[in-house]
């Protein structure tokens, strides 16, 4: 039965795309809601059967891991074998959840939101071939596998983003989005070579259940002073930063809010861009060998957390606004998972950062699919167009409510439960660590609620007789679905299900840390009411003040310019043209140059061969006489 | 009897082609010869294909199949000798595919269609002849009548400066083989221990292992660098990027489909089977020009704003990788070698298919002058999109499993050499899709650069025809690789062998 989960959207993919220009715009989304929605299903039960099921838990109370089918793809070498197949266990299972959720949630409201554009089918087709990657990525048994679907879920994610492909900044950002992950993708690939040469093999049970024995057969190999099993960690790390968008790489994912907003719902914010975060939790067994990668883990999570949350503070579209508040949030996972250790909480960090992943990928989807309706309604992203607009869309007003309660870490919304807990497992393994994220999750509260007053409140707009009004019912339900989830989810009893080493764990609340960070919540909530429930100048003033920082924020830190420099004053005038001029003047002037040479040699002597015999004869003549004098000076 | 060996009509075949063409009065009749000629080819390849399998797997495990030897001039014991392996299968199986889309791609070829055509064949047979040959002197020889009417194709149907493209391309190559019949010469004259019968037998000459170490290290280097002239070696591809510019589409294809890859063919096939202890001791200085064949070619890539540029350095690139992956020496390695001139093949095929169809359509090749086809055109861009992806090594399509099976086999030689190399290769990878990310971007997405761009119209039956039948085969090898593979893996086992013995 698992096998459907992957055939389903696979085969819609096959058929929206060859065949779907004969279909009306109605049917074909009819189409895709309707197979996603049997994805849907079986997964949940899956899913379900999994957690719930009784038979796959071992005697000592472990969850086991499960391969249900396994097909060999691409043998290598005798050890070495790609093979497709179906991993379920906690982590695989969850996810299952997870993706097609949100997917079909998303399809449902592109109904919508998508009625009438060119290109209706093909927006579902592919819709489908990413639900198929995503699916495809999460139950990969092996890391081969993995990598084949990692690149799969780029190439969707790129023709999302250029689905506008009249637009030229949506094609610069789709470009620019796949290049930036392919580079990462280069670290990754580069990692799966260096750790399969060592361990003899793809297979992540291999891997991670026997982990002392990966360390074994690297043998304390080095390279440049750190061992090789940290570089193969940190390669494929690499990757996880790309797709996750983690710093320095990821100047991607702000533009790729080009792409159609439930695609930014699905790919940007719950789905794709969490893909970083499985990949170390998949692997989290061997990152725990290396201290040295789990702390560069855990570094360049807190920079970017605290980098995006910065940016997100000054950002006017309302989208971009969303995404930086993305990555700072991913950026929370992938810290909770650098923090983690076995002896910390017995391994808290790991079953947050699944946690928050979980709730985060709820609430963020709802307010993208929020910010989608407000952007349908308004005709305009940035939130300058906005205002006052709770009198005018009540559902939308309220599910955004909900949605920033929940990223803020309100009680009892689900960002409160799951983050709590990654603040417990940071103050458990350093208090640097938890002081930082706390500052961190006050500027969420911050930002979120600078976005929800400067879109709802702030002023009274005169919209003319164009008055903006709640989205169509294909629109709502995902809203009112996706906030009712967001208000629940925290009570899921997670530690039961997923923790790192698939025993249950029973999960205590920190008083301390939980008042804490609610404390600072509800504060920063306060001080962004303070500053924007109301139009007024203090917001302005305040950006004149701090004038220099206020626009590098803005400007996101100049990261889009320093790459811009590299890109193309660097690689481009300093690498590809002088390349292209030495080939063509020095490499294939050497080649023209022979056959000029060549030339000339014929043409000189062309004129020995005259045809004329008077020359011949004097020629003649002179050689006989020079002979002859030769001959007679020697015999002299 | 010669005519009961099957592969003899691979060279038979186009032969009669040949003889139908001259019989020829009108355009329909020229186009039922090449079409009924080029599905029978396409047709025994196939048979072939499957016929091998199952003869490999009944138990025949001669080094090659379907031997056939008939002695042609005694003197010097030159024999027209044939015979196949999984690797001559795939190329033959590549060639015949390509000659079959070729032919739908020049439809309508103009002028004097019946000369073009009967070019082409020519061309084809001498493809054909040089797969199936295992003798030295008859490899060459259909090795030089596969280049000849490369001259006249170009010269009279080209475009652009079409008389200097084909005399430099001509010219390079002829110099290639210059070396090449040196080195096959030397490779005579070593081929039996002191006083044994000269051969020019591939098999023979390998199984006597008479050529001297001293004198491997002089042949090994002629004949790799003759071979690997028309695999675009740097720093002999420059004939590439100008004679694919002013090539008509169908000599493109194939030129760039399977005559590159009689390149690196030879290279495995002569070079490295006979010369194995050179092959050992001097692969590092090829692997360091292929090394820079693989960037070089993907950087050129990247500054080109004609079409046809831009894949003739592509081609140096990934050609550039299949002799990168045969030079280390490893089964996987040279198994993706194989993919890789598979995937290529096709890939390339496709992609100067389709730049031909825009060109006829457009008139231009620059693509400073185009944007939005995708709007004009959806299938043609539909089409480029789908090669541009192979070519970048999308899952799914044939580059990856090419591309990774490269890397991973590169990736078993463990010194500090190879891993560098290894890793400089895979860097290709992002130039790669930086490249053809660019081209996809300003040609087939944003505005409509040209007004008068708005009356063109989509592609005719035949070309849909040529570019499916190409899109199906690298789907097909992208999402069925281990069949592939496992065509090709026992046929290294000898060519392993030799090169630890």
């Amino acid at each position: 039965m698992s096998i459907f989960i992957l055939c389903i959207p696979l085969f819609m993919f096959l058929f929206l795309g060859l065949a779907g220009m004969k279909l009306s715009h109605k049917l074909a989304g009819f189409l895709g809601c309707l197979g996603m929605g049997a994805c849907l299903t079986l997964c949940y039960i899956t899913s379900f059967t999994y957690f719930f099921g009784g038979d796959f838990i071992n005697e000592a109370g472990e969850r086991i891991q499960s391969i249900l089918w396994n097909a060999t793809w691409l043998q290598f070498t005798e050890h070495l074998t790609i093979r497709l197949g179906f991993l379920l266990d906690p982590i695989s299972a969850m996810m299952l959840i997870v993706i097609p959720t949100i997917s079909f949630m998303v399809h449902v409201y592109s109904l919508g939101y998508m009625e009438g554009e060119k290109g209706f089918q093909r927006y579902y087709a592919f819709l489908s071939l990413f639900s198929f990657s995503m699916l495809g990525l999460v139950v990969a048994t092996n890391i081969f596998q993995m990598y084949i679907f990692w690149e799969l879920v780029g190439a969707s994610s790129y023709l999302l983003i250029g689905f506008f492909y009249k637009l030229p900044s949506a094609v610069s950002a789709s470009k620019k989005a796949f290049i930036v992950t392919r580079f990462a993708d280069l670290g990754f690939l580069i990692g799966i070579l260096i750790l399969s040469y060592y361990t003899k093999t793809f297979n992540f049970i291999d891997m991670t259940s026997n982990p002392e024995g990966v360390f074994g057969s690297f043998e304390g190999a080095t390279f440049m002073g750190a061992s090789v099993l940290t570089w193969a960690l940190v390669l494929i790390f690499m990757g996880g930063m790309g797709k996750s968008a983690m710093l320095p790489l990821h100047i991607w994912l702000p533009d790729a809010m080009e792409g159609p907003t439930p695609v930014s719902a699905l790919i940007h914010a719950a789905t794709m861009v969490v893909a970083g975060v499985y990949l170390v939790a998949r692997l989290f067994p061997l990152y725990l060998l290396e201290e040295a990668s789990l702390m560069i883990i855990t570094v360049v999570g807190c920079l970017t957390a605290f980098y995006a949350a910065v940016v997100a503070c000054t950002q006017i579209d309302i989208k971009r606004v969303l995404a930086f508040s993305t990555i700072s949030q991913i950026a929370f996972m992938i810290t909770s998972l650098g923090v983690a250790r076995p002896e910390i909480h017995e391994g808290l960090g790991f079953m947050a950062s699944m946690f928050h992943l979980f709730t985060h990928a709820m609430f963020k989807a709802l307010l993208f699919l929020g910010a989608g309706a407000l952007i349908h309604a308004v005709h305009s992203n940035n939130y300058t167009a906005m205002g006052g607009l709770r009198k005018y869309m009540p559902v939308t007003h309220i599910t955004f409510l909900i949605g920033c309660l929940a990223i803020a870490g309100i009680w009892p919304f689900a960002g409160f439960f799951s983050k709590d807990e990654i603040l417990s497992a940071a103050y458990g393994n350093h208090w640097f660590w938890g002081m930082w994220l706390s500052m961190v999750a006050g500027l969420t509260a911050f930002y979120m609620f600078r976005l929800y007053y400067m879109i709802f409140w702030w002023k009274d707009p005169d919209f003319g007789h164009h008055t903006p009004h709640d989205p169509p019912v294909a629109m709502k339900l995902p809203l009112i679905f996706l906030a009712a989830v967001s208000c629940v989810a925290g009570f899921i009893p997670f530690g039961h299900l997923v923790t790192w080493n698939r025993e249950p764990y029973t999960i205590h609340i920190d008083p301390v840390v939980a008042a804490t960070s609610l404390v600072i919540a509800i504060l920063a909530i306060l001080l962004a009411t303070y500053m924007y429930r109301k139009e007024n100048p203090l917001p302005d003033k305040l950006a004149d003040k701090f004038h220099g920082l206020w626009t590098a924020a803005h400007r996101r830190f100049y990261w889009d310019e320093i790459y811009l420099w590299i890109t193309h004053k660097v690689i481009f005038n300093s690498i590809c043209k002088p390349i292209a001029w030495f080939d063509r003047h020095i490499i294939d002037g050497t080649m023209d140059g022979f056959a000029k040479v060549t030339q000339w040699a014929s043409c000189s002597i062309r004129g020995l061969q005259s045809g004329n015999v008077q020359t011949y004869v004097w020629i003649y003549l002179m050689g006989a006489l020079l002979l002859a004098t030769v001959t007679w000076l020697c015999l002299l | 009897m010669i005519f009961s060996n099957i592969l003899i009509y691979f060279v038979v075949i186009p032969l009669v082609m040949l003889g139908g063409l001259f019989l020829c009065r009108s355009m329909n009749q020229i186009r039922t010869v090449a079409v009924i000629g080029s599905t029978a080819l396409l047709a025994l390849s196939i048979y072939l294909m499957f016929d091998f399998l199952h003869l490999r797997a009944a138990g025949a495990d001669d080094i090659m199949l379907y031997q056939g030897s008939w002695m042609w001039f005694e003197p010097l014991n030159i024999h027209l000798a044939v015979g196949v392996d999984g690797i001559s299968v795939a190329m033959i199986l590549l060639s015949a595919i390509i000659v079959f889309a070729g032919t739908f791609a020049s439809w309508k070829i103009t002028p004097l269609p019946k000369d073009f055509f009967l070019w082409l064949i020519l061309l084809s047979t001498g493809v054909f002849g040089f797969f199936i040959s295992i003798d030295l002197f008859t490899m060459f020889m259909f090795y030089e009548v596969a280049l000849i009417p490369m001259y006249l194709l170009i010269g009279l149907w080209g475009t652009g400066r079409k008389e200097y493209s084909a005399m430099k391309l001509t010219l390079m190559l002829m110099g290639g083989s210059a070396f090449l019949l040196l080195g096959i010469l030397g490779i005579y004259y070593h081929s039996a221990p002191e006083g044994g019968q000269l051969t020019m037998n591939l098999l023979e000459i390998s199984a006597n292992d008479a050529i001297d170490h001293n004198w491997q290290y002089f042949l090994f280097p002629i004949t790799f660098v003759g071979f690997g002239v028309l695999g675009a070696m740097f720093p002999f591809h420059t004939w590439s990027p100008d004679g694919h510019a002013s090539a008509p589409t169908a000599v493109s294809m194939l030129h760039a489909g399977v005559l590159m890859k009689l390149g690196g063919y030879g290279c495995f096939r002569v070079a490295i089977y006979l010369m194995p202890f050179a092959a050992n001791e001097l692969s590092w200085i090829f692997l360091i020009l292929t090394g820079i064949s693989v960037v070089y070619g993907a950087f050129s890539a990247c500054v080109q704003t004609d079409l046809k540029y831009i894949n003739a350095y592509s081609s140096v690139s990934h050609c550039g990788l299949v002799l990168f992956a045969i030079l280390m020496l490893n089964n996987t390695a040279m198994t993706g070698a194989v993919m890789q001139m598979l995937s290529h093949g096709l890939m390339t095929a496709l992609f100067f298919a389709l730049i031909g169809m825009i060109y006829g359509r457009t008139h231009t090749r620059d693509i400073r002058q185009m944007g939005g086809l995708m709007k004009i055109m959806p299938f043609l861009a539909v089409c480029y999109v789908i090669a541009g992806m192979a070519s970048l090594g999308l899952p799914g399509l044939s580059g990856f499993v090419a591309e990774m099976t490269i890397f991973v086999g590169s990736f078993q030689n463990s010194d500090v050499f190879h891993r560098t190399f290894t890793i400089v290769a895979c860097s290709s990878i992002v130039i790669t899709a930086v490249y053809i990310l660019r081209v996809v971007g300003k040609l087939l997405f944003g505005p409509v650069q040209d007004e008068h761009h708005l009356q063109l119209t989509d592609a005719t039956w035949w070309e849909r025809f040529s570019t499916i039948t190409l899109i199906v085969c690298v789907a097909g090898i992208g999402c069925f690789p281990n069949w592939i593979a496992g065509l090709l893996h026992d046929s290294f086992v000898p060519i392993i062998e030799v090169l630890t013995k």
